[in-house]
């Protein structure tokens, strides 16, 4: 048998949107930067000499605008993905995004959907700071109507790249520049990864780390350095972060008795509030020691590189939340 | 028109200011110990200049992304600036901004930010404070070619001409936005005719030529001061580096997507150079004078990029500080 095809997280986009674009004529992407590698890395490399301007549309700064219009594109037959290169920049668009193509549906009871992509990208570090780092996942899930995919790996990113394209809703399919280079096993043919199911990334019985997108990677970190430590660290990816794969988050605890949930959003009403909100109502009789959260600070981004390394979460602070979980110290 | 020799002499002090500190700044980039994105004015310094000239100490500016020349021209101080884009305590963001996040309230300069357009409707707020508090005061808004993309840019002319609020929308037009050739973004028209439609008058000016910005600016300003409501001033210009860093590496690689040709000919326009010509032409100063002059600055910047790299970074057990007042 021979071995799997491996392919970096941003080619694995990549390929998605190849096989998408290829398979049906009614999908296309628009977004600032998809002519540009310096906004969009390769994930978009090859579109435009195939598909054509028509397909693949660069825009001036106009977020609003290019957002409604695949919104309308969609209630009109198309199925967009409109790119945003920062997550920031998704601001400008929240209305397009938020009032209408989340509520559409419902509003028009049920007559008409909304079969559109809003991919976001998040991209911080670098002393960027405030306007040019943000994750807002979590702001996103909080709304009715939308679907938050955040692929963790280059499989995944693929799967629920094409799961979001198909799917007959928005999907909100947030990715991170710090995972573009990651490798993984990507299978060649089109295939879509289930929205809405998590992943069991690794067993144990003495702690549940919960964690998305690029914090998967900060946990497996982790669960290693705490099994050195003789504690048993179980990972759960949760791939799609609305809706959450509740059940899966649920017999985990069942079997561990404790929680840290892991996000690299703010703390204050979070993805990471969420899940512990969960484990309260429905896992209460499994926990054996409060919930933990490992968030980013209510804070903004700073620019300083010295503020930075405080400021982002790394395995060292998931290694403590779990370690006095389990240990007490 | 013609002004004193002290006030051209001033606009070409401000503009070395300006072109120094940012060349100065490539090395430290090009070697890491400037890390935070630094979008360079070179080569656009007579607009920032031109216009700030025009202004009073307590009239207001924004700025967006690439604002170290706004921030210099309206009388930041460079020691905090240069300070700021090492991301030192000292910095006049405390080291929370960086380059793209410069700020003097104490000289006028109310902020900047990369958010493309994102500070042209808070200009649009700091005249509309100055017309509640009957004040006198002007407020500009820098931003570039590319912001008129943005839709909030409508909504601001339509205001500020609905209140004749005292406001300048001053656009930088470098024919580019980041990878972009403006062609790409807009049909062709000139970008200050987008006033027009509100009845805000305006007008398109060589921004390579301090003397001509500085004589808009004052008509801008005067137009504002009595109660004549916004006017749109678009500057012809050119970046001498590239979007982001010293060199265009827009397409993911150090190659500039400009043609040659274009940027050999906008580099005979450098507008330092003009206005050097025009004033030992003149008999204003002669090559002599100029020559210390920029020996001058070159020492105050020397200092500040020293006194900027020399300092320490901000604690990092106060990273959650100035998250409220
Ligand atoms: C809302 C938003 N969208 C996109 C960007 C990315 N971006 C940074 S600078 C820039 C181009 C700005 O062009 P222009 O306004 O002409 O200014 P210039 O860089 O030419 O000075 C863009 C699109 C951003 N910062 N903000
Ligand atoms: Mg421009």
């Amino acid at each position: 048998m021979s071995s799997p095809r491996v392919m970096t997280y941003s080619l694995a986009i990549n390929e998605a949107l190849h096989q998408a674009m290829e398979a049906d004529p009614t999908v296309f992407l628009i977004g600032q930067g998809v002519k540009s590698p310096w906004y969009v890395g390769n994930t978009a490399q090859g579109l435009l000499d195939r598909f054509g301007p028509a397909r693949v549309i660069d825009t001036p700064v106009s977020e609003n605008a290019v957002t409604g219009a695949a919104v309308g594109a969609a209630v009109a037959g198309m199925r967009p993905i409109v790119v945003h290169p920062r997550m920031d920049f998704m601001f400008y668009a929240f209305d397009p995004i938020v009032n209408e193509a989340a509520n559409w549906h419902y509003m028009s009871g049920g007559c008409s959907s909304v079969p559109v992509v809003f991919w976001g990208i998040i991209n911080r570090g670098g002393e960027q700071a405030a306007q040019h780092s943000q994750a807002l996942h979590g702001m996103f899930a909080h709304v009715p109507g939308l679907k938050v995919v955040m692929p963790a790996t280059p499989y995944d990113a693929k799967g629920l790249m094409l799961a979001a394209i198909r799917d007959p809703n928005p999907v909100v399919f947030v990715d991170d520049r710090w995972l573009y280079g990651q490798e993984g096993p990507v299978p060649e043919e089109p295939y879509e990864v289930e929205i809405g199911r998590g992943r069991l990334v690794r067993g144990g019985k003495d702690v549940t780390l919960v964690a998305s997108s690029r914090m998967v990677h900060e946990a497996e970190r982790a669960a290693l350095l705490l099994e050195g430590e003789g504690i048993g660290a179980e990972v759960i990816d949760l791939r799609t972060i609305k809706p959450l794969d509740i059940d899966l988050i649920l017999s985990s605890l069942d079997k561990t008795g404790r929680l840290v949930v892991v996000d690299g959003g703010w703390r204050t009403c979070g993805l990471a509030a969420e899940v512990a909100a969960l484990a309260a109502e429905r896992g209460f009789g499994s926990l054996k020691a409060p919930v933990v959260r490992v968030t980013l600070p209510d804070c903004p981004a700073p620019a300083s590189a010295a503020l930075e390394k405080v400021y982002y979460r790394t395995a060292a602070d998931i290694c403590r939340a779990a370690r006095k979980l389990v240990t007490g110290s | 028109m013609t002004y004193p020799k002290e006030k051209i002499l001033f606009f070409y002090r401000q503009m070395l200011r300006i072109r120094l500190c940012e060349e100065a700044f490539v090395d430290p980039i090009l070697k890491g110990e400037i890390r935070t994105p630094c979008h360079l004015y070179s080569g656009q310094e007579a607009v920032a200049v031109g216009v700030c000239a025009a202004l009073d100490e307590r009239d207001y500016v924004f700025g967006n992304h690439r604002s170290h020349g706004h921030y210099l021209a309206k009388g930041g101080d460079m020691k905090a600036m240069a300070a700021e884009i090492f991301c030192r305590k000292a910095g006049c963001a405390r080291g929370r901004g960086g380059s793209m996040h410069l700020i003097a309230p104490e000289a006028g300069m109310l902020g900047a930010a990369p958010i493309v357009a994102g500070t042209v409707s808070l200009a649009l707020g700091a005249a509309l404070a100055a017309a509640i508090r009957k004040d006198g005061r002007v407020a500009v808004s820098f931003f570039g070619d590319g912001a008129v993309g943005e839709g909030v840019v409508y909504e601001c002319l339509n205001f500020a001409a609905l209140k004749r609020l005292p406001l300048i929308f001053a656009c930088e037009n470098n024919l580019y936005a980041t990878h972009m050739p403006i062609r790409e973004c807009r049909v062709e028209r000139d970008i200050w005719e987008i006033g027009v439609p509100f009845g805000i008058p305006g007008e398109k000016i060589d921004g390579n030529d301090v003397m001509a910005v500085h004589a808009a600016a004052l008509r801008a300003v005067e137009r504002c001061r009595s109660g004549g409501g916004p006017y749109f001033l678009e500057f012809l210009t050119y970046r001498l580096r590239g979007h982001v860093g010293p060199d265009d590496n827009i397409q993911g690689t150090h190659t500039d997507i400009r043609p040659p040709e274009e940027i050999v000919a906008w580099r005979g326009r450098d507008p330092i150079d003009r206005l050097a010509d025009y004033i030992v032409a003149g008999g204003i100063a002669t090559p002599a004078a100029l020559k210390e002059i920029r020996e001058e600055v070159r020492q105050e910047v020397a200092a500040a990029l020293e006194f900027a790299a020399q300092s320490p970074p901000p604690p990092q057990e106060e990273v959650n500080l100035y998250v409220f007042a």
